[in-house]
């Protein structure tokens, strides 16, 4: 995509070059202005009720560490708000030392690579000043004033206090230094442009800080604080615009974020999560998994492992409140999950190829069965998953391309990574079969989505 | 953690003490010493680590110890003692089947469990019953007549 | 059936056998041939008063029981039953009732006689057995008859013998070899013992049932990964993922926090958890932090491994055979070239790599499956610093080898690890990750041919090998003047009759990639370069590929006979569906023709089916007909599933495949009906164990040539060039 791209630029002559550089940054400036006039609401506008100043607010601190934390030390209390806001699996290469850096984003326009967070003074943030960290973080301004891309979530991180900010920055310190330079992102024009990135930031994540809602429970506001300051659902879970910027007019009603589906995590019953109990809702975040909902994969996977499942109790609890107060809205996915399959290969996904069918009962069965329940685990259970019954297969396609293969707090995952040795068009006949005999309605995904796919996953 | 289980297999209990999480595999060959069950590849890819869970085939590389509970066990030392795992092993012989034999006690464990449910299984059936157990010496063309064979019951 | 042929000892295998009856006395065999788990520790067997030994391979107790110790090692070739057949064919036992032992470490009495020392590789069970086995039987039948008719006073000539029993037709006198064990063994061998004609054979030819297979369909069979020992622990390891790296730091206290975990050992290029059980010891290596300097070879990639190949291709390489003028008439133009290329491959044997080792000051005992047994014992000897009479070693029946047993990595492994632990019990076991991303690999190998056409038949032909010599490492004797007899194995002696015939080798070792002997070694490469190149050849002589391969084939009828045989038991010619094909390829691969045609079809995105494979042979006396076909079966199978499948990919100094998942295997709902139809020959035997290996996939390839056009010269099967994606590789 992105050498395309490059050689359809190279391929102008140089007036045209410039006639393009200028009608680009025209458009881009053009749609900033636009999206800004309309004006995307906040992250928690949707909920009525005044906006206090943190000072302000009657109720318990919504920021922090959670009560059995209040008296642990500024190193710890930083290792917690680490985890809750899962710096380490962005800031984690594949196989490498955790936050050293090195994960690359694949964006439809380049790459770029997130950066080494130990304490290695040249490649880490061993130098960085307390007001150069806290500019990184809240408002996405580097070390040498350059803009950071939103692949980091300062949007959201702009909503986290100096003093949990710092704690983090504490932990981090803590860290063997690990020497770990960042590679080089390798982005098309006029995407690779950072001072551009100040215009963005200062049109889409303006910093605010965290504002309580003092019409709100305690628990509420620290569900708030927790999901929008230190987790970040919305960068995955709420569409962004034309411009980039999360739009939260949809907020948290699903969308595609480094090539995986996040799912609509608002209270409508059909597509979203309205009909899930708190104790499905609690054993999702702290297992990966609910009975007859399917198991946490891909990001939202490691997000589990890394990040909720890690949490004190309570703040599950709260962040639960949270989520369940966004208003519903609904998607364009079946309104009704697909009971379990025949457990006869015979029955069952009669529209589906023949080579898809020839790959499951090869690769799959073994753990997924005809029917769809779990043979060896219930994590392995695909009834009921929203994953088979998205007729986009997009999840589908990613587990089976990457895997998954974790220690989670539900058991042990273990689904091979198929990518490697199976065709686009295999792990398309096999994507179409899964969601033909286990989801409401077949996708129809070709070799060429599956090679979308995978290049959107970094792959 | 470590836990105590009573396993029955093959009709006979068995209390082990292990983590739950340890799947049935390595109870099987490390704790109690049944090594006719087979470790080929830890991921449920080939099949070699097939037993029969009251009846149904598993993968026991990856059946936490802790998800068997009062189920029946029954492992390749055991399935001759069932009328579909006696057909199969005569038949397994009548066409010299085997090769290197390291598949073959997940391979046979398989296709019992395929005869105790579909007595007369056509290709289709035999794919799909089989395709999950790998066989590096090749011996399939002989597992699928061997199981029509078995089927048949002219093996005995 | 036609006239047997080379029935007599050639001089060395005589020496060798002489050598191997002189000694006549039989070790302390100490593995039963895995009836039951070993559960406590050997003692040495009862040994029965007064068997009569009259060879390493033949006991006979009083009580009329006869044991053959078998010199090669059963990894589900047939080779017991075949090695068994032949002993009592020449013996006349009683077949129904002999009973099989391994052979122990002992290179003097059991050594392969193409190799010198103990190894069964190479197809060559049979072939390099065959008149050794038939000598021993004969001699110890022609003992038994001497000192039975010394006992009725009645001349030898005159006595028969059938299934364990000297007959005097004549008196009807008749005794059990058990009752003739005393005075036989009082006698001495006789130098040049008659052999059975091959018309009178009873055994030899049939397709008995295999002595391995029962106690293989109900678990019994005792593989070296079930070896169970008192107070065993069981380790899993993680070498270096580089090779040459070494443990830079471990962090050991999370692998010791699992329950079951005894203690982790760090060596300086691996390390080990050691554990009650696997479960503990693989969750114990999945905890452990392990920090590894990657060293010298921790950029390798792939790609700089095929730069570095193409490179040595360009040079010249050592002549390996020459005949006429190839060069000159290649120079007077219209040369047709091509170069082939392919992939490393993993073994990936059904059992993982294991070895259970006791080490102890004095002593070391060794409980493995292995191709060379007597390597194992002489590898781990020098290690432990132990005469090699001190290092006991069990063989098992083998889970499968492929070559990958051929290695003693896996002893050393474990005995380095039992060094940290004397005194104990050790079986360390491979995980399957740690057997496909430590393998020692068929190597990548590039082949540059060219030739030109006269009259629709070959007039000049130049080939070059270029790749690692394995050879070179592992049989250093054998590497001579820059050749490696194995890598130019199939090129040298191809069955075409070309005037003008030229072949070259290159040593060219692949930095950081460990390389090994593959089921079908050598020839896989070569008969897959040169029966594709066959087929460009032919299309370019505007000629059938069958009727182009037979016009050259007029000096090996065998090869001949199987392509008619097998072109017309594969409808060659026949209609096809659109983007079907047929591919034929011919090979005199170890020492048996075989001509085999592949039927595939192609789809529009590449994807490939296997439509029907059939398959003549040609592989002189067949002993187990039936085994013959198995191993055609499965050697085909194995080869396909490597020209669909298999390639093994480097990056960053490290193998990036895994697992099933990633290195794949064709299941059995891949797999075509296969007919392998055995001509009758009275030839002595030929190798069968790794012929259909390297039948497969030039087959395949030409067969998807025939179905697309589009001639593939690189393995595997590139299924984005068959869509159309990408340009094919030249």
């Amino acid at each position: 995509m992105m050498r395309s791209a490059v050689s359809w630029f190279e391929r102008l002559g140089r007036t045209r070059q410039i006639l393009a550089i200028a009608g680009a940054a025209a458009l881009v400036v053009l749609l900033a202005a636009a999206a800004w006039l309309v004006g995307v609401p906040g992250a928690m506008d949707f909920a009525d009720g005044r906006k206090v100043a943190l000072a302000d607010y009657p109720g318990a601190d919504p920021t922090g560490v959670p009560a059995a934390l209040a008296g642990a030390g500024l190193v710890e209390r930083g290792e917690y708000l680490a985890r809750a806001a899962d710096c380490v699996v962005c800031h984690t290469g594949p196989g490498g030392v955790p936050y050293a850096g090195g994960f690359a984003f694949t964006l439809p326009f380049g790459t770029i690579y997130s950066t080494n967070i130990t304490p290695d003074e040249e490649t880490g943030i061993g130098q960085y000043t307390d007001a150069q960290f806290l500019a990184a973080v809240q408002r996405g301004v580097g070390r040498h004033g350059e803009g950071l891309y939103p692949a980091m979530p300062y949007t959201s991180y702009g909503y986290m206090t100096d003093a949990d900010i710092l704690a983090i920055k504490a932990y981090l310190l803590t860290l063997e230094p690990v020497r770990a330079p960042s590679p080089e992102a390798r982005l098309a024009f006029p995407f690779n442009q950072r001072w551009l990135m100040h215009v963005w930031s200062a049109m889409f994540a303006p910093h605010k800080g965290f504002m309580p809602n003092a019409e709100k429970s305690a628990e509420w506001n620290r569900g708030a604080y927790l999901a929008e300051a230190l987790a970040h659902c919305g960068e995955c879970h709420t569409p962004r615009n034309l411009v980039f910027a999360i739009d939260n007019r949809a907020k948290f009603k699903g969308a595609v974020a480094a090539g995986w589906r996040a799912y609509n995590i608002t209270q409508d019953r059909k597509t979203g999560i309205g009909d899930w109990s708190e104790a499905d809702l609690l054993s999702y975040l702290s297992t990966g998994h609910a009975p007859g909902r399917g198991t946490a994969s891909g990001p939202m996977g490691e997000a589990i492992d890394e990040s909720f499942s890690l949490l004190a109790p309570e703040d599950r609890r709260a962040l639960v409140a949270y989520v369940r107060s966004v208003p519903a809205k609904s998607s364009a996915l079946p309104a009704s999950l697909a009971p379990a399959a025949p457990a006869s290969h015979r029955l069952g996904a009669e529209t589906a190829d023949a080579l898809g069918k020839t790959l499951f009962e090869g690769a799959c069965v073994s753990c997924h069965a005809w029917t769809g329940e779990g043979t060896l685990s219930p994590l392995a259970t695909l009834t009921g998953a929203r994953a088979v019954n998205d007729p986009s297969a997009i999840n589908v396609v990613q587990a089976i391309v990457s895997g998954d293969h974790r220690a989670a707090a539900g058991g042990i995952i273990s689904m091979p990574a198929f990518g490697g040795a199976y065709s686009d068009t295999e792990i398309a006949a096999l994507a179409n079969y899964v969601t033909a005999r286990f989801g409401a309605a077949p996708s129809r995904v070709t070799e060429k989505d599956v090679a979308s796919l995978r290049r959107q996953a970094g792959g | 953690m470590q836990d105590t289980f009573r396993l029955r297999i093959n009709g006979e209990v068995h209390a082990v003490t292990v983590p739950p999480d340890m799947p049935l595999l390595w109870v099987l060959r490390d704790v109690i010493g049944l090594t006719g069950t087979k470790f080929g590849c830890g991921i449920a890819q080939c099949g070699a680590c097939t037993v029969h869970v009251d009846g149904r085939p598993v993968r026991s590389c990856l059946l936490p110890t802790s998800a068997v509970g009062e189920q029946a066990v029954t492992t390749i030392e055991g399935i001759g003692e069932t009328k579909e795992g006696a057909r199969v092993q005569m038949a397994w012989l009548a066409l010299e089947v085997i090769q290197c034999g390291y598949c073959q006690s997940g391979q046979i464990m398989s296709a019992a469990a395929l005869l105790a449910q579909t007595p007369a299984p056509d290709d289709a059936d035999i794919d799909a019953a089989m395709a999950g157990n790998i066989c590096r010496c090749g011996t399939y063309l002989r597992i699928r007549a061997a199981i029509k064979l078995a089927a048949s019951g002219d093996a005995a | 059936m036609p006239a047997v042929e080379n029935l007599s000892l050639n001089p060395t295998r005589r020496g060798l056998l002489a050598g191997a009856l002189a000694g006549g006395f039989v070790l302390a065999f100490r593995v039963p041939a895995g009836a039951q788990p070993e559960s406590e520790p050997d003692q040495p067997a009862d040994e029965p008063a007064g068997p009569f030994a009259p060879n390493a391979f033949i006991r006979i107790d009083p009580a009329g029981r006869t044991t053959l110790t078998m010199p090669q090692v059963e990894m589900g070739q047939g080779i017991y039953t075949a090695v068994a057949m032949i002993l009592a064919e020449e013996l006349d036992a009683d077949f129904a009732s002999v009973a099989l032992e391994h052979a122990p470490p002992n290179d003097r009495l059991y050594a392969n006689p193409t190799f010198g020392i103990q190894v069964t590789g190479n197809s060559n069970s049979v072939r390099a057995f065959w008149m050794p086995l038939r000598a021993a039987g004969a001699a110890a039948r022609a003992m038994l008859v001497e000192a039975a008719a010394t006992q009725w006073g009645v001349d030898p000539a005159s006595c028969a013998t059938a299934s364990g029993e000297v007959v005097h037709a004549e008196s009807g006198k008749r005794l059990a070899y058990g009752a003739l064990v005393g005075a036989a063994s009082a006698l001495s061998p006789p130098a040049d013992p008659p052999l059975k004609d091959p018309k009178d054979f009873r055994l030899v030819g049939k397709s008995l049932k295999r002595f391995d297979t029962p106690d293989k369909t109900n678990g019994k069979t005792v593989y070296g990964i079930d070896a169970m020992l008192p107070g065993m622990k069981i380790a899993t390891v993680a070498h270096s993922p580089v090779v040459g790296g070494k443990v830079a730091h471990v962090d050991e206290a999370a692998a010791m926090a699992v329950p079951g975990v005894r203690r982790v050992v760090v060596l300086d290029d691996l390390v080990a958890v050691v554990g009650d059980h696997m479960w503990a010891a693989k969750t114990g290596l999945a905890a452990l932090a392990v920090a590894w300097n990657d060293g010298p070879n921790a950029s390798v990639s792939s790609q700089d491994v095929w730069t570095a190949l193409r490179e040595a291709s360009a040079h010249e390489g050592a002549v390996a055979k020459s005949v006429g003028d190839a060069d000159g008439m290649l120079k007077k133009g219209g040369a047709i070239e091509a170069a082939y290329e392919m992939p490393f491959l993993a073994h990936a044997p059904m059992e993982p790599l294991n070895c259970t080792v006791r080490l102890t000051p004095e002593s070391c005992e060794i409980w493995i499956g292995t191709q060379v047994i007597s390597r194992v014992q002489k590898t781990v000897a020098d290690l432990v610093g132990l005469p090699q009479d001190k290092v006991v070693v069990h063989n098992h029946y083998i889970g499968g080898g492929f070559g990958r047993r051929l290695e003693p990595d896996m002893a050393l492994t474990a005995a380095r690890v039992a060094q940290a632990m004397i005194g104990e019990t050790v079986k360390v076991v491979w995980t399957r990750e740690e057997d496909i991303r430590h393998d020692v690999y068929r190597p990548v190998y590039r082949d540059t041919v060219a030739a030109t056409l006269s009259k629709g038949k070959i007039a000049a032909l130049k080939y070059k090998v270029t790749g690692s010599s394995i050879i070179a490492r592992w049989l250093p004797p054998a590497f001579q003047k820059g050749i490696d007899i194995d890598a130019i194995d199939c090129a040298v002696d191809m069955p075409y009759d070309v005037p003008n015939f030229h072949v070259e080798y290159v040593r060219a070792e692949p930095q950081g990639v460990p390389t090994g002997f593959w089921r079908g070694v050598g020839p896989n490469n070569n008969v897959f370069a040169i029966e594709s190149f066959m087929d460009e050849l032919a299309r370019k002589a505007g000629k059938d590929p069958v009727a182009f391969r037979r016009d050259m084939l007029d000096k090996e009828p065998r090869a001949k006979a199987a392509l008619d045989l097998a072109a017309e038991k594969s409808g060659w010619g026949g209609a096809l569906p659109r983007r079907a094909g047929r591919g034929v390829c011919v090979q005199p691969a170890f020492g048996s023709f075989i001509a085999t045609v592949v039927e595939a079809e192609v789809d529009t995105s590449g994807e490939v089916r296997l439509r029907r494979v059939t398959c003549a042979v040609d592989t002189g006396i067949a002993v187990n007909p039936d085994t013959v076909v198995a191993q055609l079966e499965g050697g085909l199978i194995f080869g396909l599933t490597a020209a669909l499948y298999g390639e093994i990919t480097i990056r960053d100094g490290r193998v990036e495949q895994s697992n099933f998942n990633d290195y794949r295997m064709l299941r059995i709902n891949e797999v075509p009906p296969i007919e392998v139809h055995v001509i009758a020959s009275g030839a002595a035997p030929g190798g069968i164990g790794e012929t259909g290996t390297t039948a497969g996939p030039p087959a395949l390839r030409n067969a998807i040539y025939a179905a697309t056009g589009i001639p593939l010269r690189r393995m595997p099967v590139d299924r984005e060039v068959l869509a159309g994606k990408k340009e094919a590789w030249r």
